[in-house]
């Protein structure tokens, strides 16, 4: 039996091991994007919107940071949540709050520069007027970030499918445990090592529809979001 | 108007607070974290007898596997309750520093070694110091763990045994890929190396492509599995009580018969040994 | 945000030897201007002339690098009775009525009263049909007079209009400018720059005629295009190119 149909054989089946595989990728990824998202979109914004000096710095050092290698930020969180490390009293090394961490970690700096750019562009468009209203600071991030919505769905689609792909970090802070911190990635890495590639290329070929699925529907959303433009 | 980025805010926050609040929970409830090594984990060992420890004892055990040398770290700072290694001298060392109260064997099986069908260095047989130094003087291609695990610091203690010295930086045929058990045979099957193995893993892996046991059954190939309670002395967070429970199931008749009675394609891949007498 | 029922504190609008550069350019020289109550007052001038830099700097958005501009007596007076129409106005990516109850947050108003403000707005400047439709889909003609809806949000006293009809079609100039004459009936001051002379004619009080970042003639409408005074406004009512 082909891995193919042997991990669709899963499905059909209803293995509750598989779909509790599934379920947490996508609560981690999904979570660990959505919190980036409303920490990362509003600094992206409030980047854009202030002219401040070091400001150049501050861009550039947010685009350098979107190439942060996951395993070193995964190794920062592991000795981070360590119990011999500063923050090991909250308990959360080899669970999914960790992972979730260490992805937000990574998927923040995409989103909050990917944020920035667009919003900077679309500040051009929009200053005047919003000076003219008198339009305060705070009114005019959340002004750019709404009419912004649209394309900011493809920043946060950048940002998942990041945290989507991500297996070392995750490994490291949540140790690949059987039934608690086991994502498709991770088991896809685990299944390759023990040599069982069918199984492990089936799994591959779900995570892959998945993250085509995520993608057809954010073209979906764009498409929508062009009643909008001009 | 902004209702759509606020409710995305909310949502994000509440999922981050549901799962920091799922893992507190789940803290509190009757778990322990087992640092082991991937041999234990890769044979399938775990997932027959976890079942049975929940089963039995009602601990929900979360096994985090990694080599022995990483278990152990990671036994030391604290972030593990059992460990579950199979490296005597490294044990001993560790009860020693007090990170760990004590010692408990538990269970045995053997390292096999394994290459191509062919043996093109003659090999087979069952003397593992001879083999080594076959494939030495013929420098055939070797893979080695290199990742300071139990069967890592085995076969390096088997070259010293066979008087060989091995330098990867110079012997070009010997390598070490620093990595867990399944990734070197993949190496080793891959590049027609030999590789020593444990017997579990060697039964479980599914890419075997030709290659066969070539030396099994020396007393020197013998490889024991051991239980350490990590010292809540040391580290007051450990769950000094359910891990010890745990370890005594493990050593008790019945825990020691769950362990025997794993088979893997007709074999019995671990064999018990707990009590007096065992090494 | 509450209204102050005394008489406006926006006017008159005093430019005293007001001098604005942009990016190392002067745009406006030494210019001294009174905006006062009553029917519109009209720029007119060639491109580049200056009548949209003296727009912004009356509305407050440009700062001169020298002279003082005050209002009502005052200087440094915040835009909250000031309406700026721009001559390409942004539309917000979102409805139309969305767009007006933009402005009508921003402007203090209560969310309770928001939705009778949009309609009342509408109605006045004719989009009541298309309160749903998307802003950026709006024509040209349309798109004006949700800007100007958006302006009267704010219920200013001084409304500037930056060539509102220039891209317009005569049936939507017609349509804007009979707007204009609502909007000043019901006692806005209205400053507007135009291309137009006609629409000059049509609308203004005064007119003030810029060229080259200073004013030329400034007067009732009559006066300027009719009967001018100095040399540069008899070529540029003639019809001749001022260099």
């Amino acid at each position: 039996m082909t891995g193919g149909e042997s991990a669709l054989g899963l499905v059909f089946s209803g293995d509750p091991a598989l779909f509790a595989i599934v379920r947490l990728s996508l609560a981690v990824s999904l979570g660990a994007t959505l919190l980036a998202a409303v920490v990362g979109a509003p600094l992206g914004a409030m980047i854009a919107l202030s002219r401040f000096r070091g400001r150049q710095a501050i861009v550039v050092a947010l685009n350098a940071l979107m190439g942060l290698p996951p395993v070193v930020i995964g190794l920062a969180v592991y000795l981070l949540l360590s119990r011999s490390g500063p923050l090991g009293s909250l308990g959360l090394l080899f669970t999914p709050a960790a992972m979730v961490v260490t992805q937000t970690i990574l998927v923040l700096p995409i989103i909050a520069a990917l944020t920035r750019q667009i919003v900077e562009d679309l500040w051009l468009e929009y200053r005047d007027e919003l000076a003219a209203m008198g339009v305060g600071p705070l009114r005019r991030v959340r002004t750019l970030l709404w009419d912004a919505r649209f394309s900011l769905v493809t920043a946060l689609l950048a940002g998942f499918g990041r945290a989507a792909a991500e297996v070392g970090s995750i490994i490291i802070v949540g140790g690949n445990i059987e039934g608690f911190t086991r994502t498709m990635t991770t088991t896809i890495a685990l299944e390759t090592s023990k040599g069982n590639l069918p199984l492990a290329m089936g799994l591959g070929m779900i995570l892959l529809f998945i993250v085509l699925a995520v993608n057809v529907a954010a073209w979906g959303v764009k498409q929508f979001g062009t009643r909008f433009e001009h | 108007m902004n209702s759509c980025r606020t409710k995305t805010g909310r949502l994000g926050l509440l999922l981050g607070v549901a799962l920091v609040a799922m893992s507190a929970v789940a803290a509190e409830d009757r778990s322990i974290v087992v640092a082991s090594t991937t041999s234990t984990q890769d044979s399938g060992l775990f997932g027959y007898l976890l079942p049975r420890v929940q089963a039995r004892t009602g601990i929900t055990v979360k096994v985090v596997a990694q080599g022995t040398g990483q278990a152990l770290e990671t036994a030391r700072r604290g972030d593990a309750d059992v460990v579950f290694v199979h490296d005597v001298e490294a044990e001993e060392r560790f009860v020693a520093e007090g990170h760990g109260l004590a010692r408990h064997p538990v269970m045995y099986n053997d390292f096999v070694l394994v290459g191509p069908a062919a043996d093109p260095a003659g090999v087979r047989g069952k003397d593992i110091v001879r083999a080594l130094q076959a494939i030495r003087q013929g420098m055939f291609p070797f893979v080695s763990r290199g990742d300071r695990s139990g069967t890592n610091q085995a076969e390096l203690r088997l070259w010293k045994a066979a008087g060989m010295d091995v330098n990867p930086a110079v012997d070009r045929w010997y390598r070490a890929v620093g990595q867990g058990m399944g990734p070197a045979l993949n190496i080793a099957v891959a590049s027609d190396a030999y590789v020593l193995s444990d017997r579990a893993t060697w039964i479980s892996f599914r890419n075997k492509n030709g290659f066969v046991v070539l030396v099994q059954g020396d007393s020197r190939l013998f490889n024991q599995y051991s239980l350490i309670l990590v010292n809540p002395a040391k580290h007051p967070d450990t769950k000094a009580a359910l891990g010890q429970k745990f370890i005594d199931f493990l050593l008790s008749p019945e825990g020691q018969r769950d362990i025997a009675s794993y088979q893997l394609e007709g074999q019995q891949l671990f064999h018990p040994n707990a009590g007096p007498g065992s090494r | 945000m509450q209204a102050l029922s005394t008489a406006s504190s926006e006017l008159p609008i005093c430019l005293d030897g007001v001098s604005v550069d942009i990016g190392g350019t002067a745009i406006l020289r030494n210019v001294s201007l009174s905006i006062a109550h009553g029917a519109p007052t009209v720029l007119i001038g060639p491109n580049g002339s200056g009548k949209t830099t003296l727009l912004r700097a009356a509305m407050g958005l440009v700062r001169p690098v020298s002279g003082v501009i005050s209002w009502g007596g005052r200087i440094d007076v915040p835009p909250l009775r000031r309406a700026l129409v721009f001559q390409r106005p942004l539309m917000l990516r979102r409805s139309v009525a969305d767009n007006l109850r933009y402005a009508l947050a921003v402007a203090g108003v209560p969310a309770a009263r928001r939705d009778a403000r949009v309609a009342q707005l509408l109605e006045l400047v004719g989009l009541s049909e298309l309160a749903e439709r998307p802003a950026p889909r709006l024509s040209g003609g349309e798109r004006q007079r949700l800007a100007l809806a958006r302006a009267l949000a704010r219920e200013p006293d001084v409304l500037f209009l930056d060539e509102p009809t220039a891209s317009l079609d005569p049936a939507a100039t017609q349509g804007i400018e009979e707007l204009v004459r609502t909007v000043s009936a019901r006692g806005v001051k209205l400053v507007m720059a135009t291309h137009d002379l006609g629409e000059a004619a049509r609308l203004a009080g005064d007119v003030v005629l810029l060229h080259k970042g200073a004013v030329v003639e400034s007067g009732p409408v009559a006066q300027v295009l009719h009967n001018p005074v100095t040399e540069g406004a008899r070529r540029f009512i003639a019809g001749q190119l001022l260099l």
